[in-house]
């Protein structure tokens, strides 16, 4: 296959980029980068729309009572209504904002999680990019949703606007360090940062997958990514930037309409992105789980590796929303005692443990 | 260290704002509209950054002049005005009034009208209790535990709706009983109630009293000593939270509580956890109650014999009943006509509210809330 530069940036080798290919042999490279952008963007326009009613489902079957019901069957455009209603609502600039800002703050975080999805491996061959520093590209975009909290609290001339926006900029750059650590963990124990090959590292049953490749220590990572993972999605029980009871909507309280509307989507695009990464770090990403039995292993391989992907993804969203409908919200600082006291100390201790577990060759 | 002038500061404040450089005092106003201070109480905070250094409540937003009211409209009339005073607890309001009123004319109620009253009372008190132990939780972030106390509440509001037709603004009681008899269902429907509480509040208390975060979210804040609660003149679990046991069913018994056994439930450090337990407790000792009542509930007359008008004898008239927040006054001043001439009420929410800044003060704002929470006011009970 002769490997034109760009088919590096867009290296869509499935049958579709095959097809492309076969048909459009000249202009393959720009139709197969097209196509992928444009599959990309679909994605993302439709997933919080989905993951929106997701969670309003799962929230009311754990508080016994059945949600949207009316629009769509079980309620199913209900956010495809919502979304239309914010879109046509009037976009309130409260008196004394900062203006540009106030409309740059929204664009921020929708931007970042867009940026992180091209990484993500939905299949063998289905993403967009595959950096060799994917793990570090990952951390650093998701440090720009940050800037748009603090954007949108600092122009929007609130104080309850501005007090969200520093409780999450303290909160985020905190476990940003342990969510790195993490992500360090899995770097050294695979020896590549390019999420593919993470991928690829955990090959076999499903007793490679990092989970539980690494006897204890695996899982206790996995535990802690989620404990630092909903930090920084400032999903409940760490909702402290929103905190409706005491901050009435915190960094958002002075947005509407579609500005608000992009917040709320970054944030559920940005729930997908932090499972996904849980899925590739820790699940097997798009790999079949494999038990050694011959005829389940050869069913489940036959299922094709993005329906795997999403699966794990789903599986690690509802954990997500199982912790923002089962617990109270921390305190600010009860939530810097985590973080600088108790996860920090212990990410050092894991990757210590992890290394020497490396050494001695005891993984599974 | 430079102050602001005087005259440009928010109601209620004499100390200006540090206008150090490195300063990060303001002034931040929260409610009449704001989810957490349930309805339209409005406290206007002196903040350093996230710590409170000043809490100045301001009420009256819903102050409708009961009181006021009260001295244009007959005896009987003014019964339905009770019922809005503190909104949860309206059985409670309107006992407390035809006590009064029973006090002045001496009538009496019969067997089985007392047990109603108590039953009644003991279920609204659960009800009560069920709200706030949804908002609470809501307030402090878990808000699945809004719709599961509403869950048990329901069947409660269904029996009161069942006996007297309204679900929030009761107007049951009268002098010398009730308006009506309770229907044949009524037992059996308080018995499934008493069966499904003892299930409910196992679970409430997996779900939120033995939670490591609503723990040491509580553990520690906002304590009131003892002296400082009595001095306010706290009353209810408040009152009982910082350690002291008293408890208007026992201590000044009305109706018929002086022949049941129940506990009252005290606290000893006077925290947010305290208040929080305080509550939780008194919900299985009126489902002890309750068990007593619906064992001997007697047949008989629901209500001695009724007056088309009541006109209360020159005098001044006090009774009191412990509601689900503490301690509920009515004063009712009679000149011998059809209407009274002055009737003031005592209510609880306004002696717990007034000790808010004596606790919030070197909290954060989090903690606030959660003091807010635990102190269970209703604010029209406040400004009635």
């Amino acid at each position: 296959m002769n490997q034109l530069p760009t088919e590096k940036i867009f290296p869509v080798h499935n049958s579709i980029g095959d097809l492309v290919r076969h048909l459009l042999p000249g202009s393959a490279e720009y139709v197969n980068g097209f196509l992928t952008i444009a599959s990309l963007l679909l994605v993302v326009a439709l997933l919080p729309v989905f993951l929106i009613w997701l969670e309003r489902k799962v929230a009311a079957h754990f508080q016994a009572r059945l949600g949207p019901m009316r629009v769509g069957y079980h309620g199913l455009l209900q956010s495809t209504a919502d979304g239309l209603k914010l879109i046509f609502k009037e976009v309130l600039v409260p008196e004394g904002a900062d203006r540009f800002v106030f409309f740059l703050a929204p664009i921020l975080p929708a931007s970042a999680t867009f940026l992180v999805m091209t990484i993500l491996p939905f299949d063998h061959h289905l993403q967009v990019a595959d950096p060799a520093g994917g793990v570090l590209f990952a951390l650093g975009i998701s440090g720009l949703s940050i800037l748009g909290i603090l954007l949108a609290g600092w122009s929007s001339n609130n104080k309850y606007s501005l007090l969200g926006a520093m409780r999450s900029g303290a909160q985020m750059v905190s476990f940003e360090i342990s969510l790195a650590l993490i992500m360090l963990l899995i770097v050294m124990v695979t020896g590549t940062a390019s999420l593919r090959e993470i991928v690829l590292s955990q090959q076999g049953t499903i007793l490679d997958w990092w989970i539980f490749k690494l006897p204890f220590l695996g899982f206790i990572a996995f535990m802690m990514y989620m404990i630092s993972s909903t930090a920084e999605l400032n999903r409940a029980p760490f909702d402290i930037s929103e905190a409706e009871s005491e901050l009435t909507g915190g960094f958002a309280t002075e947005y509407s309409g579609i500005s608000f509307a992009m917040f709320f989507f970054a944030e559920f695009v940005n729930m997908f992105v932090s499972a996904g990464l849980a899925a590739t770090f820790f699940l097997g990403g798009f790999l079949a789980p494999q038990f050694g039995i011959g005829p389940i292993d050869a069913a489940f391989d036959f299922i094709p590796g993005f329906v795997w992907f999403f699966c794990k993804t789903f599986l690690v969203i509802f954990l997500y929303m199982w912790f923002r409908w089962t617990f109270p919200r921390l305190r600010i600082d009860q939530l810097m005692y985590l973080e600088w006291k108790m996860l920090l100390p212990a990410n050092l201790v894991l990757l210590m443990g992890a290394g020497f577990f490396l050494a001695m060759g005891w993984t599974l | 260290m430079e102050l602001q002038p005087v005259d440009n500061l928010p109601e209620g404040f004499t100390r200006g704002l540090n206008s150090d450089e490195t300063s990060e005092e303001y002034f931040l106003n929260m409610g009449p509209q704001h989810p957490s201070t349930h309805g339209v109480l409005r406290l206007v905070l002196k903040l350093d950054g996230e710590n409170v250094l000043e809490v100045v409540p301001h009420l009256g937003y819903v102050h409708r002049g009961i009181e006021k009211l009260a001295e244009s409209q007959t005896y009987l009339q003014n019964i339905h005005l009770t019922d809005r005073l503190d909104y949860l607890s309206s059985h409670f309001n309107n006992l407390g009034y035809c006590l009064a009123m029973e006090q002045a004319l001496d009538i009496g109620v019969p067997e089985r009208g007392e047990y109603i009253r108590v039953m009644v009372c003991e279920l609204q008190r659960i009800q009560s209790h069920l709200l706030w132990w949804g908002v609470t939780g809501m307030d402090l972030g878990a808000i699945s535990t809004f719709l599961y106390g509403f869950k048990e509440r329901e069947m409660i509001t269904d029996i009161f709706e069942e006996i007297c037709g309204a679900r929030l603004t009761m107007n049951f009681f009268r002098p010398g009983g009730s308006f009506a008899d309770v229907p044949d269902t009524f037992i059996p429907r308080v018995k499934k109630v008493i069966e499904r509480m003892h299930v409910a509040l196992d679970e409430y208390n997996t779900l939120l009293t033995d939670n490591i975060i609503f723990r040491e979210r509580t553990r520690a804040i906002g304590i009131l000593s003892r002296e400082k609660a009595l001095s306010y003149g706290c009353s209810g679990g408040v009152l009982r939270a910082s350690g002291v046991s008293y408890d208007v069913r026992r201590n000044d018994p009305y109706s018929i509580y002086d022949r049941f056994d129940f506990g009252i439930p005290v606290g000893s450090v006077g925290g947010c956890f305290d208040r929080y337990r305080m509550k939780m407790e008194e919900m299985p000792q009126s489902l002890r109650i309750l068990e007593q009542a619906v064992k001997d509930f007697p047949e008989g007359p629901y209500r001695s014999k009724e007056q088309s008008a009541y006109r209360l004898p020159q005098g001044s008239y006090y009774s009191q009943v412990e509601t689900a927040r503490g301690l509920l006054g009515t004063y009712i001043v009679a000149e011998g006509g059809a209407k009274p001439y002055r009737v003031k009420f005592r209510s609880p929410s306004f002696s717990n509210l007034s000790t808010l800044c004596e606790m919030a003060v070197g909290h954060k704002i989090a903690d606030l809330v959660t003091i807010l929470a635990t102190l269970d006011f209703v604010v029209p009970d406040i400004d009635r």
